[in-house]
This record gives structure tokens, C-alpha cells and sequence, in this order.
């Protein structure tokens, strides 16, 4: 990895991994959430300082040119970040649609008596 | 009928206003003093006004949630008021109240758990409906008739009379509310429930647009199988049908 490939991947973390914790020192962003998103900085910073593991990695799985096992690491953090956010939106809407049913079932039984 | 048992006749209406007064006067010919609820999906035609206007019992979702989740509602509603059966039938006239007092005798001489009125059955009535609609229909009744071990000719029916049994598991969890359809009647086959089919005339939907148009068919033929397909897994899962 060039010096200066490795600087930017430094610098980006970084900035990544504080602003999560701003995010969540200012109750911006849930905990629950956070760890997804601090885990990619850190897994980040640690490929970019480590350039053997990163080697090493991209060897067992078979890319050429090792910057490659970062995007696809980012690539495969984002599917995981996505889905797990399908997920979180599956259960909101059925927690809205539960709170809309009773919502309409009281206010129907308000106006009874 | 038998006597002394409360009934509820649930009617789901999105954009309705202009079929629910006429509908509500049809179904008092034939039972003056039913409980008709109207369940108004975030109608923004005045739906839920009419409703009241109409002398009937009215529940009005804050936002359109669709179909299934309106006829939840229903459910939940019948639950918690103690009632013993429920009909359900579409807000757009397609259904002729003439049949809902053979549909709910089924259920209340308990015959079944669920009656299912069908316009496939017996000597079939011209029934318009576009062909993709028609081959879709075909085959989820193969499908559905498959898996239940029982013969299905209308599985996409909302015509249907069920006991307390039945719209209290509908009321759960468990039921596919954001499409509920032939996936229902497979649902409620492996939860041991009975289902008999009654053979009705069904009208020109009075509406206009249906709801399978566009690209919605293809997305309910998916959604079907996917539906069928985890809910087949899933009585597996519980230990077989």
C-alpha cells in the first residue's frame, strides 16, 4: 500500500470512529446501532496500519491487488448494515401498525361512552 | 341460525364513501339490526364520514395500512367485544349480501370454522376478470387445493364467515396481514382449522381500479409463493401439519 493510500485510510477512520462517538455522546445514535458502525472504523484503521494482515487476508481470499480486501470488506459491512436495517424497519412497521390498530380501536371506544 | 350467538359483520373500506352507503342499506335488508363495523383505511374520500352517517359502528385507521391490517383491526375489535362469529366482505359492493346468512349458518351450525364464499363453485357464473388475474387465481386454487388436501376453487375470496376460534388466531401475530390472501387459507388448514366452501355470486366490483393492475400481480404471485412457501416451513417447524 502506498504511504499515502495508507495516511487517507488512517485519517478516514478516524474521523469515522469520532464521529460515531459524537453521535452518540449527543444521543444522535442509539448504542445498539453504534457498534456495527465503530466496528467497520476500527477494522478499518487496524487493516490500514497493519499492512501484513491485510496481505495476509487478501491471500486466504484470493485478490491480487490487497486495497481490494478493504472495499470488499466495506462492501460486505454495507449488505450487513442494510439488512440489519430491513430488519429494524420490518419490526417498526409492525410495531406501527399494532399502534394504529389500537390507536383506532380506542378512539372508537372514547366516543362510545 | 342459532339464536343468542352476537355476530359482527366487518367491512374494510379504503376510498369507499361512494359504495358504503348503499351497501350498508342492502346488508339491513336482509339483517336489520346486525353489528356492521366499517373500518375506514386512511380513506381520504370521506369514507369514515359517510360511515357514521350510515347508523353503522365505525373504526378509522389514522393511515392507510392496507387490506390485511384493516381487517385485523376488524378482528381485534370483534375480539375484545365479546362477539361470537364474524362475516367479512369487501367495501366495494362486489359481495351480494344475499349470501351472508349462508355463509354464517355454516359456521354457526358449526359445519366449519370458515366459510369460504367462493364464485367458482357449482355451476360457474360468467365472472369477469383480466386473464392474468384468472390464471393466477387457477393456480393458487391448485396450490392451495395441493396443500390443504382439499378441494379450493376460490382461495382469494374476502367473502368469508369464520367462528371465534378462527378471527382469534387471525388477531395474532401469526397472521401475513400485509397481504393476507391464499396463503391465509393454507395458514388456518395447518392450524387444524375446518374450511368449507359456499358457492356464491359475486358482482362487478363497482370500483375503479382493481387492486391487482400495474405491477401489482406479479409482486402478489412472488409474495404468494414466498407466503406459502414459509408458512409450510414453518408447520414444519411446529411438527408437521
Amino acid at each position: 500500500m502506498l504511504p499515502r493510500q495508507k495516511l487517507f485510510a488512517i485519517l478516514i477512520s478516524i474521523g469515522l470512529i469520532l464521529v460515531i462517538v459524537d453521535l452518540v455522546r449527543r444521543k444522535k445514535l442509539k448504542e445498539e446501532y453504534s457498534w456495527l458502525w465503530l466496528m467497520s472504523g476500527v477494522t478499518i484503521f487496524i487493516l490500514a496500519i497493519w499492512y501484513d494482515l491485510l496481505a495476509a487476508i487478501g491471500n486466504f481470499i484470493g485478490v491480487i491487488v490487497p486495497t481490494s480486501t478493504l472495499f470488499f470488506f466495506g462492501l460486505v459491512f454495507l449488505v450487513l448494515i442494510s439488512l440489519h436495517f430491513s430488519v429494524k424497519v420490518s419490526s417498526l412497521t409492525n410495531q406501527v401498525k399494532k399502534l394504529a390498530q389500537e390507536l383506532a380501536i380506542l378512539k372508537e371506544r372514547a366516543k362510545k361512552d | 341460525m342459532a339464536n343468542g350467538s352476537k355476530f359482527l359483520i366487518i367491512i374494510p373500506a379504503y376510498n369507499e364513501a361512494e359504495n358504503i352507503p348503499s351497501l350498508v342499506e342492502e346488508i339491513r335488508k336482509y339483517f336489520s339490526t346486525a353489528d356492521i363495523l366499517i373500518v375506514d383505511d386512511g380513506s381520504s374520500d370521506g369514507t369514515r364520514d359517510v360511515a357514521r352517517a350510515s347508523n353503522v359502528k365505525v373504526i378509522s385507521l389514522p393511515f392507510n395500512l392496507g387490506y390485511g391490517d384493516a381487517l385485523q383491526t376488524g378482528y381485534k375489535y370483534a375480539l375484545r367485544n365479546g362477539y361470537d362469529f364474524v362475516v367479512q366482505m369487501d367495501g366495494d359492493g362486489q359481495h351480494d349480501p344475499a349470501y351472508i346468512k349462508s355463509l354464517l349458518d355454516r359456521v354457526m351450525d358449526d359445519e366449519a370454522d370458515i366459510a369460504l364464499g367462493s364464485r367458482f363453485l357449482g355451476e360457474s357464473q360468467v365472472y369477469k376478470m383480466g386473464v392474468l388475474r384468472r390464471i393466477g387465481s387457477i393456480f393458487f386454487s391448485i396450490i392451495a387445493s395441493m396443500i390443504t388436501g382439499q378441494r379450493i376453487t376460490d382461495p382469494t375470496s374476502g367473502f368469508q364467515a369464520m367462528n371465534r376460534k378462527v378471527f382469534s388466531f387471525y388477531a395474532s401475530d401469526i397472521y401475513p396481514s400485509d397481504f393476507p390472501d391464499a396463503d391465509v387459507i393454507i395458514l388456518s388448514r395447518f392450524y387444524g382449522f375446518r374450511i368449507k366452501e359456499i358457492q356464491v355470486r359475486m358482482r362487478e366490483s363497482k370500483g375503479k381500479k382493481s387492486m391487482h393492475s400495474g405491477l401489482k400481480p406479479i409482486y402478489y404471485v412472488f409474495k404468494m409463493f414466498l407466503s406459502i412457501l414459509v408458512t409450510i416451513l414453518r408447520g414444519k417447524m411446529k411438527g408437521g401439519m
